[in-house]
């Protein structure tokens, strides 16, 4: 497997002048914008890896005269704390991002969707915008941006979810098809993207495609900003170029007693000690949304999972059988197990358990369940029993 | 067309047929739960997963349209095994208490557990860590959260087909749950008490309240004399739950059965069909004449029926501006139960604190309305106890009787004559064209202009009807409404009389009589009838009723010799001041919220 090794970069906080980027943007085509972003391998940087420019493309290709650009920043995912740093120190590249995604499928409308627990910073980001849309206007954009706020559901992240709550609604994921791309919010045709990607987006139309995919592996092409977080003695954001080992990972931000990390927060996979050297962080190993906690020898992996599990049993919308009723299984099961009140086998059938959700369940969320749980229960079967 | 392979077999459907609709074509057979025919797609269940050559998870069948080139399997290693993992998640949350559960035998959950789920629990059982509520509140029906499986039929029906939303998904994960507004208990919310929610829950989380054993106490209670009525869409239906087809007409049957389960007298809803007919259609002439020939402005057009207490509680929540607009008659049920107190002891000759009054009725809205406090016009409470269609079934069984050998029998008299115009209230459309054939004869003295008496443009399943019906060769007494073009409109199902009432609050109803049933089709279609219901079963109900109507000798409300002597006798004439006391009455404002 390609291994890069563990490289700073900083392209996101790059200090750069946006309205360049954006006078640059505006006289390209939006086919010329499209093609930039699909050259660039640019993948969707919220954690499931969506490539950015075919995002775009079928969006662009939708015939409609109202279309949106949708920023998640509802960045809910535990151990990620990156688009706060991002919106509170380069609010303008957001804003340009999705100016320029805008441009590229035609949207008229932006919409950024701000996680409830980042109001404090919504006064600071209006000022922002205001005079950011003064200066797209002078450019000659035809493009404005709203703010939504969240009220603290981790479900109203998942992007059909988002867009029921932007539209007053309870925020239950729908069904799929038809996807965003398609009829996204206020049924109309949506591009949805995270706070970072919209960012990296503005930095390859400013750097160009060739120098983005000069980073990064085949799969995963770039740089991207990580939230390092746990038994760390350096917790903080870090923007590094995709395609290290967590055992390159670990090298530098373990505290040197590191027994597991979960890569990707509740929804992402542990990868214990024993699999640090054979496991790249990216869309061919482990891929993340930025969350990447460690944890050393003095904690219970027990208590890890049943953290994980206590926090989707009560942050499932819980319309579809799999997630609502599949969540409060897999934690009361592992709390019999832990206290001897069920077998130790029980956790076979709670595999298969989480096996039928994965593939069961009508939304990211629920099917992700099973990827804590799996790898957490798959490698430390012990510290759940005894 | 698009062509799509499952289990090996090529299907051709038109875009935007689900997968489940074209494997129903190929006759494959997908479980469903969460799924409805009346309702939109939901796709939370999970249970009609299917696989689907190349796609990363499974796919429910029912919210997925199905697309070119599609490979689709539905009963792979892997479908079983999510499917059965997903039923008995299922009933790791339900109170499977089913030997006592009212829809033992009735529950599709059951079916689902019969199929996939028997055997050994796999899973922990999760009801005991909630707190779950029994909300007896309502006077028709029982929510018991610990038998909800979170389908959202319930929710989908109350908002798509009944513009009402009194109950709605709160709090999320673990917790989350259907409740009322605030959590108040259902009789302190907007609800109809319209029993459609009870018509597709799936399980035995909303059933009526029954009121079966108080009517067995009565029926053997030597000092009593236990009447009871039964309304039109009755006859229609209580076949389907004593293993009839949809649509089978039991009347004679089911007159006999009564009899036998030993009801004192067997009486016919009909009859004060007929007579609301008299007197609804009487009123309507009063209002037109006021308003036509005197001027007043104040006379309140359109009027609107008041059969419905779906309905009437929706116009007291929702429109109460429009309240004068309500007919003043009373529901056949009440004007049934309080001539039994009265003209029907009188005549019987028994004391009326002695009379037990109970109805058959394919709604729970009813017993509502029976609980009315303006329903005691007698000095008594009008109707005592109000049984669904789904009941009365109930006690056949459970008296050991031979349906299907029964004899056909007769109603008893008094108030057991009915015309055809009566049995027609059970069908959308069914008043107004009862009312237009006694009232374009009376004011013309001719027959409605419609072939056979059939006003076919007020019949079928169309959500909003509109008829117009021109009044010409007027007698005497009616001449001012020579040439007068009556204006009628019928709308069934409550997001339906909403569209009108959306209308007529904007003063772009250029109706004079509006009638409106609260149930989809009508009470063929009622929250009392048997479960389940969908379209065609409802159509058949409905032809039923039309077939009815055809094979009575009168079809004419004011034809009925019972309704004639009762006006001889008692009520003097339509409309007359005893008819007021004991036939009319006024609704109330209700808070929206």
């Amino acid at each position: 497997m390609e291994n890069k090794g563990l490289n700073k970069v900083d392209l996101i906080f790059e200090k750069i002048e946006p309205k360049e980027v954006l006078i640059k943007a505006f006289k390209m085509s939006s086919a010329e914008i499209i093609q930039n972003i699909l050259d660039s391998g640019l993948k969707g940087r919220g954690g499931a890896g969506f490539p950015t420019g075919l995002k775009w493309k079928y969006t662009a290709a939708e015939k409609s005269s109202e279309k949106y650009i949708v920023c998640n920043a509802d960045e809910g995912e535990p151990g990620t704390f990156k688009d706060r740093e991002i919106l509170e120190r380069v609010s303008d590249k957001v804003h340009g991002g999705m100016a320029i995604a805008g441009k590229a499928i035609g949207a008229k409308m932006g919409i950024v969707y701000l996680r409830g627990e980042y109001r404090y910073m919504l006064l600071k980001l209006m000022i922002e915008l205001d005079s950011f849309h003064k200066m797209i206007k002078e450019i000659g954009y035809d493009f404005n941006i709203e703010y939504r706020m969240g009220s603290g559901a981790y479900i109203c992240g998942e992007e059909s979810a988002l867009f029921e709550s932007i539209e007053g609604k309870r925020g239950e994921p729908r069904n799929k098809p038809p996807y965003p791309t398609v009829s996204g919010v206020f049924d109309k045709p949506t591009s949805i993207n995270n706070v970072e990607t919209l960012v990296t987006a503005m930095m390859i139309i400013q750097h160009g495609a060739k120098n983005f995919t000069q980073y990064g592996t085949k799969d995963s092409r770039g740089s991207k900003v990580f939230s390092v977080s746990g038994d760390t003695p350096t917790p903080g954001i870090f923007e590094l170029e995709l395609g290290m080992s967590v055992q390159q990972f670990v090298n530098v931000f373990g505290d040197g007693d590191t027994k597991a990390v979960q890569v990707g927060g509740a929804s992402g996979f542990c990868v214990p000690r024993k699999k640090f050297a054979e496991t790249i962080i990216g869309f061919e190993g482990v891929p993340t949304g930025g969350s990447m906690m460690l944890f050393n020898s003095s904690r219970s992996m027990y208590n890890v999972l049943h953290n994980y599990l206590d926090f989707f049993t009560e942050e499932s919308c819980g319309q579809c059988t799999p997630c609502r009723v599949g969540c409060q299984q897999l934690l009361k099961g592992v709390e019999k197990v832990k206290k001897g009140e069920a077998k130790p086998t029980y956790l076979n059938e709670l595999m298969k358990l989480a096996d039928s959700m994965k593939i069961a369940a009508k939304c990211g969320l629920g099917q992700s369940v099973g990827n804590a749980f799996k790898s957490i229960v798959g490698n430390f079967r012990e510290e759940i029993i005894y | 067309m698009i062509n799509l392979l499952i289990n090996d077999q090529k299907v051709s459907v038109q875009a935007g047929t689900t997968v489940l609709a074209a494997a129903k074509k190929l006759k494959i057979n997908i479980p469903t739960l969460c799924n409805h025919d009346d309702l939109c797609v939901a796709g939370n269940c999970r249970v009609c997963i299917v696989e689907q050559k190349g796609a990363r998870t499974l796919i429910a069948s029912c919210a997925t349209p199905a697309s070119e080139g599609m490979d689709i399997h539905t009963n792979t290693l892997k479908v079983r095994n999510a499917r059965k993992h997903i039923v008995e998640l299922l009933l790791s949350e339900h109170r499977a208490d089913c030997t006592k559960c009212y829809k033992n035998q009735n529950c599709e959950l059951q079916s689902l557990a019969n199929e996939f789920a028997f055997g050994d629990h796999i899973f922990l059982d999760l009801v005991e860590d909630h707190k779950y509520n029994i909300d007896r509140s309502s006077p028709s029906f029982i929510k018991d959260d610990s038998k909800c499986i979170r389908c959202q039929r319930c929710v989908r029906t109350c908002s798509e087909l009944q513009y009402i939303s009194a109950i709605a998904v709160s709090n999320k994960g673990a917790q989350m749950k259907i409740s009322s507004f605030n959590n108040r208990p259902m009789s302190h919310v907007v609800c109809t008490n319209c029993g459609q929610c009870v018509n597709r829950c799936p399980t035995g989380a909303l059933v009526e309240k029954t009121y079966i054993d108080q009517v067995w106490d009565a029926i053997y209670d030597p000092d009593k004399h236990v009447v009871v009525q039964t309304a039109p869409a009755v006859r229609v239906a209580l076949g389907e739950d004593l293993g009839y087809d949809p649509g089978e007409r039991v009347t004679g049957k089911m007159v006999n059965a009564l009899r036998q389960l030993g009801f004192s007298s067997v009486l016919d809803t009909d009859f004060t069909a007929d007579l609301t007919i008299m007197e609804e259609g009487t009123e309507l002439l009063v209002r037109l004449k006021k308003a036509l020939v005197d001027g007043d402005k104040k006379v309140s057009l359109p009027m609107f029926t008041s059969c419905s207490p779906g309905w009437i509680k929706f116009i007291e929540h929702k429109y109460p501006e429009f309240l004068p607009n309500l007919s003043t008659c009373k529901s056949p049920q009440q004007m049934f139960g309080v001539l039994a107190k009265t003209y029907y002891a009188k005549k019987r000759n028994i004391d009326p604190s002695k009379i037990v009054s109970v109805s058959i009725m394919p709604c729970t809205a009813k017993k509502f309305e029976a609980d009315r406090p303006e329903m005691r016009a007698s000095g008594f409470k009008d109707v005592d106890f109000v049984l669904t269609t789904r009941e009365l079934a109930v006690m056949i069984k459970q008296a050991g009787l031979d349906f299907r050998n029964l004899e056909e029998a007769k109603y008893d008299s008094i108030m057991g004559d009915s015309t055809g115009a009566g049995v027609i209230f059970g069908a959308t459309g069914g008043v107004m064209e009862a009312a237009l054939r006694t009232a374009y004869e009376i004011v013309t003295g001719r027959e409605v202009p419609f072939g056979n008496l059939n006003i076919t443009p007020v019949r079928g399943m169309d959500g909003v009807k509109e008829a117009t019906v021109k009044i010409e060769g007027c007698v005497d007494a009616w001449k001012f409404l020579e040439g007068a073009e009556l204006k009628v409109a019928i709308a069934h199902g409550l997001v339906n009389a909403n569209k009108i009432m959306k209308l007529v609050r904007e003063g772009k109803a250029p109706y004079h009589f509006i009638e409106i049933m609260a149930c989809p089709g009508g009470c063929i279609g009622g929250g009392g009838q048997p479960i389940p219901t969908n379209m065609q079963i409802r159509k058949n109900r409905m032809k039923a009723i039309y077939a009815e109507d055809e094979h009575m000798v009168l079809r004419k409300s004011h034809e009925n010799p019972e309704v004639i002597a009762i006006y001889k006798e008692f009520l003097e004439k339509p409309n007359s001041h005893k008819s007021h006391e004991l036939l009319h009455t006024h609704y109330i404002e209700r808070d929206n919220y």
